[in-house]
């Protein structure tokens, strides 16, 4: 090796940039670079001219116009008068929260098509080979139609619950009405609200009794919420604590202490007191004039929506949970037997946990085509971001090349979250090597 | 040297970009055809027979243009859109022009760069309702669950009358005129509502028109025309005139029986001869030859015949003149003069 002549030392000639393999792949990747530049410039350009000859301009003050459109599923305050930027933060909560939803019914339906998948039942293994196999490939847009449509042409209309002999009746002791609007659920609400809903609310009622008019039902705010939450977290944090001291007196002593009644109680006892101290009650759903008042409405745009995305994507996911469970080598469940472990312990003991290293990262972009799907809300007229701000907002004010931008700023900066945060879960379960 | 090929690549770039949206009239003709927005479908404006052939009151407006610019009223194509896409159609030249029940306004006119030439039917938006919900006015609909087509002004004049009346409502949004006619039709929601004309033109294809009444009021004042880009007058001025011509014809007794005739050779009334280009050279004020409007005319008739051929009392649709006949006869329909 150490014999190799050095080439002797020539000039540089303009053909090396092609002949010789020293310099080729620089010369390509200049080239490459130089045409990508002209491209983006093209298009840049390009934009620039035709916005000009149809003389418009490019900025983002129309946001604070007012949006002058209802929505009808709002999970924030809004009304006709407020902005459009409003109505865009209201249609991205309404894209986080079927996309939230059905990625969480998508991933348990998932494990579970997928593990059943690789039943040792027959009967089991093919209706879950079904499943996946006819979700997977029929197109999801078709889902969603026909979810939809099903729900309004077949369902009854609110007032054939109306009238001495109703046609159709509410359903689990009259809490859910299922109609062709969508469905009704029970909500809590609480009488000693927090903040000002709970100040109008008193008044209402006091008002009411003075009239000796109907009194209106306990509202819910989002303080009331965090509340509960937060006594909630706490109390699993000092479960945990439990948890982890029982784990310590085991190791010091080989007597786990008993300890479930006392992580019960840490948990309901307070969550129970902060319940009561909220005045929380359940409220119904029931009919007044055309439609069902109180309770959650969850319309037909977002269960189509919602159903049809989770189905869909769960077909996948159950492939990618079996291909992960595949993946962890035989010899691990054989171990696993052979200590004595029953089935479900060797399947969430020893394999799900490995299998979960092969899961995760292509969850991960499962978990994002679900989001990014969730703009065929447009078949049902779910109002997601596509919706008012790529909609409603782009027709009524003109400014389509800043609302696309908005959206699709939007959606990436989603995924990567999205990602960034599986990523970060990914990390904690990967192997460690050491 | 980098920098003089990208500078030298933008010009041509700019120079391709910069001639996009100059010359409508060169496109068309150059295309032999004329690109024109009308709705997905609502019978009588404009919806496809059942051979397929586009026909309405809307889309005689585009075969009106097409046979005065090509000389051929079946030189179109028509171009579905929703309430939604129509403008960007518009926008971005994929369209030459939108004849798609579309309401002059403001914002419209100014904010969004359209020109409306004119208008081709004076409407106002209403409400239609099953007769047995027993719903006599709007200002009963408390509560009620509505369908309306989003991108439309129908949306913007809903949320002010219901908030200007205290009362609350549940909007449905739905992309196109079936799918709202099939929503409410299942009862998935209780009213539907529109501008009137739509909401009869509907009702026309329902199977029993008589269990669904319109309510009395009138929310709101929707001219509807047909449209432009902003920036390009020359055509405007065609399309402008076209629909002038049609309006003028009724007014002038101009049919499409006589038309032939009338145009042959001068007759006693300088202002149809003007019009039909056998006096005065008018044609060449907007880049075509004498017989334009003769041609438009020849199409579907005037505008009253297009009016009783498509949507007028003697059709399932059954609107009435109104407000959209001639100034002579109490209408709003006023022509500038041909001069
Ligand atoms: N005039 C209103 C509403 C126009 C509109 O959407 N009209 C409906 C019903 S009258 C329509 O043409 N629908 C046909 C379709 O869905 O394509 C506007 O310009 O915003």
């Amino acid at each position: 090796m150490s014999s190799m002549t050095e080439p002797p030392k020539q000039s540089f000639r303009l053909s090396q940039l092609i002949y010789d393999t020293r310099y080729r792949s620089m010369t390509i990747q200049v080239i490459a670079a130089i045409l990508i530049a002209l491209g983006f410039a093209w298009l840049l350009n390009n934009t620039i001219q035709n916005l000009e000859a149809l003389g418009k301009d490019f900025r983002f003050g129309f946001l604070n116009n007012q949006a002058g459109y209802d929505i009808n599923q709002r999970l924030i305050d809004y009304n006709s008068q407020s902005t459009h930027l409003r109505a865009a933060i209201v249609g991205m909560l309404n894209t986080l929260l079927v996309a939230v939803l059905g990625c969480i019914t998508a991933t348990i339906l998932g494990v579970f098509a997928g593990v059943l998948r690789l039943s040792k039942n027959w009967v089991v293994s093919n209706l879950m080979a079904i499943y996946v196999e006819g979700f997977r490939n029929v197109p999801l847009l078709l889902w969603i139609i026909l979810i939809f449509a099903v729900m309004t042409e077949s369902m009854p209309q609110p007032r054939d619950f109306r009238g001495d002999e109703p046609v159709a009746s509410m359903a689990l002791g009259d809490s859910v009405a299922v109609t062709n609007r969508g469905i009704y659920i029970p909500r809590l609400g609480f009488e000693n609200s927090l903040g000002a809903s709970g100040a109008e609310h008193q008044a209402a009622v006091d008002a009411a009794v003075a009239d000796g008019t109907e009194v209106p039902p306990p509202p819910s705010s989002w303080a009331d919420w965090l509340v509960l939450a937060g006594v909630l977290g706490a109390s699993i944090f000092a479960a945990r604590v439990v948890t982890k001291r029982a784990d310590v007196t085991q190791q010091a002593t080989g007597i786990r202490p008993t300890t479930w009644y006392i992580r019960l109680g840490l948990i309901v006892i307070p969550t129970a007191i902060a319940l009561f101290a909220l005045g929380a009650t359940i409220v119904q759903p029931y009919l007044k004039g055309f439609n069902f008042t109180e309770g959650v409405h969850l319309r037909n745009s977002l269960i189509a929506l919602w159903f049809a995305l989770s189905l869909y994507t769960g077909a996948f996911i159950a492939e990618i949970v079996r291909a992960g469970i595949m993946a962890v080598s035989k010899g691990q469940s054989e171990a696993a037997f052979a200590l004595g472990m029953r089935p479900n312990w060797t399947m969430n003991l020893i394999i799900l946990p490995q299998a979960m290293r092969v899961i995760i990262p292509p969850l991960i972009s499962q978990y994002l085509n679900l989001t990014k799907n969730s703009s065929l809300a447009i078949a049902v007229g779910y109002m997601d971001v596509r919706a008012t701000l790529g909609g409603i907002t782009i027709n009524q004010t003109g400014r389509e090349l800043e609302g696309m931008l908005l959206m699709a700023l939007f959606y990436l900066v989603l995924s990567l979250l999205i990602s960034g945060a599986m990523n970060v879960y990914n990390a904690s379960t990967k192997l460690e090597e050491r | 040297m980098k920098n003089t090929v990208i500078l030298g690549a933008m010009t041509v770039a700019g120079l391709v970009a910069g001639t996009a949206h100059a010359d409508t009239l060169g496109d068309v003709t150059d295309r032999g055809s004329l690109n024109c927005g009308v709705t997905t479908g609502l019978v009588g404006f404009a919806a496809p027979d059942a051979n397929g052939v586009w026909t309405g009151f809307d889309v005689g407006v585009c075969r009106a243009v097409a046979a005065a610019v090509l000389g051929d009223s079946n030189a179109v194509n028509f171009v579905p859109t929703t309430g939604q896409t129509r403008f960007t159609a518009l926008a971005s030249g994929e369209i030459d022009m939108l004849a798609r029940n579309t309401t002059w306004t403001f914002s419209r006119d100014t904010d969004l760069a359209f020109e409306f030439v004119g208008v081709n039917y004076y409407d106002g938006q209403g409400f239609m309702i099953p007769s047995e919900l027993g719903v006599s006015s709007a200002k009963e609909l408390d509560g009620a669950t509505v369908c309306i087509q989003t991108g439309t002004t129908t949306e913007l004049n809903l949320a002010d009358f219901f908030r200007t009346n205290n009362i609350s409502y549940e909007p449905v949004p739905i992309e196109t005129n079936a799918e709202a006619q099939q929503q409410y039709l299942a009862g998935a929601c209780d009213v539907y509502t529109t501008d009137a004309s739509g909401l009869a033109a509907t009702r026309a294809t329902f199977e029993n028109p008589g269990d669904h009444v319109l309510l009395p009021e009138i929310i709101s004042k929707e001219p509807l025309g047909p449209l432009v880009r902003h920036g390009d007058n020359e055509w405007g001025d065609i399309v402008r005139w076209t629909l002038n011509a049609l309006i003028s014809a009724e007014e002038l007794g101009v049919t499409s029986a006589n038309v032939g005739e009338l145009a042959g050779a001068a007759g006693d009334n300088p202002e149809i001869n003007r019009l039909l280009g056998t006096e005065g050279e008018l044609g060449s004020y907007i880049g075509l030859d004498a017989d334009w409007a003769a041609r438009a005319i020849g199409v579907g008739g005037n505008y009253g015949e297009l009016f009783e051929d498509n949507i007028g009392e003697n059709t399932p649709i059954g609107l009435a003149r109104g407000l959209n006949a001639q100034w002579t006869d109490g209408g709003l329909l006023y022509s500038p003069p041909f001069r």
